[in-house]
């Protein structure tokens, strides 16, 4: 059993959760993710390391409830315990000093452009930060972000705070006005992602992304969250999670990626009908 | 009755367990058995006994060899059902520390060895339950969990500390258990990783599976219980699944694909049915149970609709041409046959590669070709100081017996050297 030791809001059904893990806080780096299990019969869930203190021995992962083990796990409050938690797994985020580096977060997925701006930034680049979300209440780690930043911008889809549209619109913005970028990082939903690869792909701006497949083990033993890279077959696992936007297949990770919808229906159903009863009670 | 017991990879004394039974004293029969077989409920279950014990026994060559893998089943059973099972008794403490890296067959056999010689045994699993393959891989139909389950307990009792969701090359690396955890010694027993694919067109398609995804699913996350449990797999109710490949695993994915409510379930495998890998007696199970065998069939694409499910193998018929280097009657096409098998989900059971982590994370542990572990097989020595290695981390895919057999051999020879 691990424990919870805070487990905060930071914003509308996103929570910010830092767990017990002495092993994995000395040793994660930007990039790596984990598998959790929240309860005895869950299903395993890989989730990027937001951050850690190995002083401490906690890591941080930051988590939006969707289907039904997120919503379980953001149900959890600080002295909570979750069954299991292994890692760091994945290859870490390749770091070098690429000149000017942009990392570009959106929605939850700022909580792993966050820690690879961090790293971007140590090892000798100048950062961008572009924390985009669909609205004002959803923006995370702005504080975070902007503090680890050679410039920090937000944008958000309604316009109701910072940058009036898509981070597609303002990464194109900075490549318009002349600034040369060297490296990009996007991570966010997978329409993003690809629109940021369309983006960065007539300038040959080197470009990565982090990709979530549906996985079981995350070791490298069951091959389920294989990934079309080039017109290689690669496991996200062990050869990722981070690959060359420019070589990933969308279209097959989103098709992948819809293998179980009518199960995680199923289960988010049951789960919001409990916590219901659960309140009535 | 046999009088040797060559063929037992661990060196059973199988005449005199044999002889045990044969007095009615099975609970003796039994720890005859377990002097050299930790695990004889397992592998009486699981072991290619007509390759292995039964082929060399002397009854065999004029009659049916003597069924010394039901036997062997049969005293391990009756022991732990009559609840007479004994632990070994466990030499002096000798001050050595050892991590033994992975739960499976190989792992817990060295374990139980050391354990015993006196030393500190810790077993680290990447997975958060113990037993690896025998776990996750081997289906409750022909290895039921609470015997792995009862093995387990055993070794705790006997003072193995064990350690869950913990991955060797990256939750900790071998140098760190050596330098910072003061282990004086080192079994990596992590068994295979990587599955293997065909290479062919389609195989991203949804509901195309590796035997170990589909097994893992079924075995370890217990998704024939979904919804209560919540790991989902694909629903093989009323469906047409097709495993490829002639292997153990091939035959238990293909099984339980029939057991979960399959209509037609296939095997396609590209030759016949005298070069399959599977234990005969398998095969055997598999037909009795309505397995319907597509052999000389080969692969070359798999189709799917607009939403990307599959619907389909594109199949090749094949004959038996010449015997290849592996002395196998070689298939070769037949023109112009080629066909579109209706299927609703495939799933690839062609083998596996190795897990890159530790050569990653440890590049002075020399490997093969095929990134498998390099060893003196006398001592299962890896070129790395105090660290070995066996199972099919070494062997490549292979059987529990062997995995165990590598781990005992290991456990001997971590002995010596810590102590000499």
């Amino acid at each position: 059993m691990y424990t919870i030791i805070s487990s905060v809001f930071l914003a509308e059904n996103i929570k910010k959760i830092e767990i017990e893990a002495p092993r994995i806080a000395k040793k994660r780096k930007a990039g790596q993710f984990v598998m959790i299990r929240v309860g005895q019969t869950g299903e395993r869930v890989p989730l990027t390391i937001a951050g850690s203190d190995p002083e401490k021995g906690t890591i941080t992962i930051i988590v939006q409830g969707m289907g039904k083990s997120t919503r379980e796990l953001n149900s959890k409050e600080a002295g909570d315990t979750i069954s299991d938690i292994v890692g760091p797994l994945g290859t870490p985020s390749h770091i070098e000093k690429f000149g000017t580096a942009v990392s570009i977060g959106g929605g939850v997925g700022t909580a792993i452009a966050y820690p690879t701006a961090v790293a971007l930034k140590e090892g000798g680049n100048y950062v961008i930060t572009i924390n985009g979300a669909r609205s004002k209440d959803l923006v995370i780690l702005e504080e975070e972000m902007k503090a680890v930043s050679d410039e920090a911008y937000i944008t958000t889809d309604d316009g109701s705070y910072g940058f009036h549209g898509f981070v597609t619109q303002k990464l194109q913005q900075l490549i318009d006005s002349g600034k040369k970028i060297d490296y990009v990082l996007a991570i966010g939903p997978i329409p993003m992602m690809r629109a940021i690869a369309e983006v960065t792909r007539p300038y040959n701006i080197k470009t990565m992304v982090s990709l979530n497949p549906i996985m079981v083990d995350g070791t490298g033993m069951c091959g389920g969250c294989r990934v079309t890279i080039g017109n290689e077959i690669k496991f996200a696992c062990v050869d990722g999670p981070e690959f060359d936007a420019h070589l990933v297949d969308f279209k097959n990770l989103t098709d992948r990626n819809k293998l179980y919808l009518p199960e995680e229906k199923q289960s988010a159903e049951t789960f919001a009908h409990q916590c219901n009863l659960n309140k009535l009670g | 009755m046999p009088p040797v017991s060559r063929g037992a990879p661990v060196n059973i004394k199988i005449d005199q367990f044999i002889k045990l039974i044969a007095e009615g004293d099975f609970t003796g029969a039994a720890r005859k058995i377990k002097e050299d077989n930790v695990l004889p409920a397992i592998c009486g279950r699981v072991c290619p006994q007509e390759d292995q014990c039964e082929k060399e026994c002397v009854v065999g060559r004029k009659n049916k060899p003597v069924a010394i893998g039901n036997l062997e089943r049969f005293a391990a059973d009756y022991e732990r059902e009559s609840g007479s099972v004994e632990l070994p008794k466990v030499q002096p403490a000798t001050g050595k520390k050892i991590a033994v890296i992975g739960s499976g067959p190989a792992g817990l056999s060295c374990a139980n060895d050391l354990i015993q010689l006196g030393h500190a045994v810790t077993v680290f699993e990447a997975l958060h339950e113990l037993g690896g393959v025998l776990m996750y891989g081997i289906p409750e139909f022909r290895l039921p969990k609470s015997i792995v389950q009862g093995e387990l307990e055993g070794l705790k009792k006997l003072g193995v500390n064990f350690v869950t969701n913990t991955v060797a090359g990256r939750t900790v690396t071998i140098d760190e258990l050596l330098k910072d955890e003061d282990f004086d010694a080192i079994f990596i027993g992590v068994g295979a990783g990587l599955p293997w694919f065909m290479g062919i067109p389609g195989e991203n398609l949804l509901g195309v599976y590796s035997a170990n995804e589909f097994l893992t699913r079924v075995n370890l996350m217990k998704s024939y219980q979904f919804p209560d449990n919540d790991t989902p797999v694909f629903n093989c109710k009323g469906k047409n699944v097709a495993v490829f490949g002639g292997g153990n695993t091939a035959m238990d994915a293909v099984r339980t694909a029939k057991r979960l409510g399959a209509e037609h379930a296939y095997i396609v495998y590209r030759r016949s049915e005298a070069e399959m890998p599977a234990r005969k007696e398998e095969i055997h199970h598999a037909k009795e149970e309505g397995i319907e065998f597509l052999l000389l069939m080969n692969p070359l694409e798999f189709i799917g609709n607009e939403q990307q499910w599959l619907t389909g193998a594109k199949c090749l018929k094949m004959e038996l041409g010449e015997p290849d280097e592996s002395g196998r009657r070689k298939p070769v096409p037949i023109k112009d046959s080629e066909f579109i098998l209706p299927i609703d989900m495939a799933i690839i059971s062609i083998g596996n590669g190795s897990n890159p982590l530790i050569n990653q994370t440890t590049p002075d542990i020399a490997v093969s070709k095929r990134d498998t572990i390099v060893v003196d097989i006398n001592t299962m020595a890896t070129s790395k100081e105090n660290v070995y290695a066996g199972g099919d981390i070494v062997t490549g895919g292979a059987t529990v017996i062997l995995a165990m057999g590598a781990g005992r051999t290991a456990a001997k020879a971590i002995h010596e050297k810590l102590t000499a």
